[in-house]
Order: C-alpha cells, then structure tokens, then sequence
C-alpha cells in the first residue's frame, strides 16, 4: 500500500453540489466551480525601490502600483493587495519556479516571497448572474463600470474574508479567492444562494 | 452604518475595519524615565471630544493597513486628514 502524497483540494467534497446547482444557460444563469491548486505567491516589498523595478521585468509585467489593479501575464496574474503587498497567481505547480524567479530578483532587497499557495483556495463564480449572485454577500459595487476585468478587492462575502478577482465582465467572470478552511462554508452559502431568486 | 474611507480602497463599510482610538498618541521614549502618573496619562488617558476627532482605523478585512481620518463624533461626517499623515505608518 502507497499512501497518496498529493492532497484533495478543500472543495473537492463539493464538487458534485456545485455542478448541480450550475446552470449557465437557465434561470440562474451561473456556474460556480473551483479552480484548485493553483500557485499563488505573496509578495512584499517596497514600491519605489529598485527591487520592485526588477521583480516586474522578471515578471514580464510591472508591479501594479496600486491595491485592485492587477497585471496579466501568459503565465501569471498579479494582485495588487496593498501598497506594497502583491500575490503572484500561476497555474498549478509553478508555485517553486515563481517563488525562484522572484527571491533572485529580490537580489537581498528588503522583502518577503513567500508560496502561500496551500492558504486559499478560488472559487469560479461565473454567468449573466455571477454579479446579482455574489452581490446578495457583498457590499461592493461590482457594476463593470466600477468594478471590470482585471480589478480585485480584499473584502468580505457572507462575511468570510475574500479577494473578488473580475476576470471578465461579458459574461461575468469571477475568481473568488477564500481561505482553505473558510471553502466549504463559503460553497454551501454560494449553493443557497443561487435558490434565492432576489 | 458607517462608510470609511480607506485611502487604500476607498470607501468601505464599517464592519470591514478594526477601531484603533485616538491618533498621534506619543509613546514615552524612555519608558523607565517616566512617572507612573505619566506612564498611567500614556496608557490610559484618551480625548473624548464632542466633534473633530482625529483617530485611527485598520482595514482589517481589505488591505490590512492603519490610516487615520478625522471623524465628527456627532455626525459620524469623516473628513481625511492630508494625504501624507494619512498614509502615515505610526505604531
Ligand atoms: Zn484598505
């Protein structure tokens, strides 16, 4: 017997309830999947400083200068979630080579790059109704005019802590990125939620 | 419900951040210098005015960052302080 080193991710249990409660094309117009095991690195350092300069052409793409901008590359997004507090988000298993990429450009600067990848999960919320959906659990205006693609916010959604990440605005598309131990309550509300015709 | 401004993300409901009490409240250089009356003044001793009020506030569930804001304490009206102090880190 081999034991199996390579984890379920936290919503794995959910995965069967979410697709039944997806119905792009129908009168709830949203599908809700997870997007497991993606890389995600949390950055910090000084924006005005030379290494931030450096970890942007390491990264094909400058640091976005302010919290809820991001930048996008073909291998990575980059969250702005403080003024000087980035997460860097790769497909799965890029996770060592980001962590890498950015500790050489670093080069002993002032910092931290540290593979928080394990710490969230991301939640795909997407649809006509992604937007009504996750605005019965959050306050924020996510109209495209005020929220549109590439924009992200640390705020609250039914009250766990989240970073709404908009991927897309025709038709909505959102990555929710919530804590590991948070997932499945934050799935079961999304499931209720979609059987609650505002 | 209040509406805060955080100079990081804008404007955020209330229950999104943390209360941090008066702002520029000095810490005692050197704390073995001091008095216990002006150790006590330091710890304990806080404004409580009927209007202005210069305080601070931490974007618990946002960008986790201190900022401080001038809040009146009977309209609960905030008006930010400038741009430099705001932002201002101060432990
Ligand atoms: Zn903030």
């Amino acid at each position: 017997m081999t034991a199996d080193l390579y984890g379920a991710s936290p919503l794995a249990a959910r995965a069967d309830a979410l697709a039944r409660h997806s119905a792009p094309e129908g009168v709830q117009g949203v599908r809700i999947a997870e997007v497991p095991f993606t890389a995600q690195v949390a950055l910090r350092v000084d924006p005005r400083g030379g290494a931030a300069e450096r970890i942007g052409t390491a990264l094909g793409a400058a640091l976005p200068g302010r919290p809820g901008q991001v930048a996008r590359t073909d291998r990575v997004l980059v969250l702005g979630l403080g003024p000087d507090e980035w997460l860097v988000v790769g497909s799965e298993g890029t996770a060592p080579e980001l962590q890498d990429t950015l500790t050489a450009a670093l080069d002993g600067a002032h910092g931290a790059v540290v593979d928080v990848s394990a710490h969230r999960t991301i939640v795909r919320v997407s649809g006509p109704k992604a937007r009504d959906l996750l605005n019965t659990g959050c306050a924020l205006d996510l109209h495209p005019r005020v929220f549109g693609a590439d924009q992200c916010a640390q705020t609250l959604l039914a009250r766990a802590a989240v970073i709404l990440l908009c991927r897309e605005t025709d038709p909505a598309d959102f990555w929710v990125f919530v804590r590991a131990s948070y997932a499945r309550y934050l799935a079961d509300w999304l499931i209720d939620a979609t059987e609650f015709d505002g | 419900m209040m509406l805060i401004p955080c100079p990081w993300c804008g404007p955020r409901n209330e229950v999104e951040f943390h209360y941090g009490g008066q702002a520029d409240v000095a810490c005692p250089r050197d704390p073995d210098a001091v008095s216990d009356a002006e150790w006590a003044r330091f710890l304990f001793f806080r404004a409580n005015p009927m209007g202005a009020f210069t305080e601070r506030w931490m974007h618990r569930a946002g960008c986790r960052r201190w900022f401080t804001v001038r809040r009146d304490t009977v309209t609960h009206e905030i008006r930010p302080v400038g741009a430099e102090q705001e932002r201002a880190v101060t432990v």
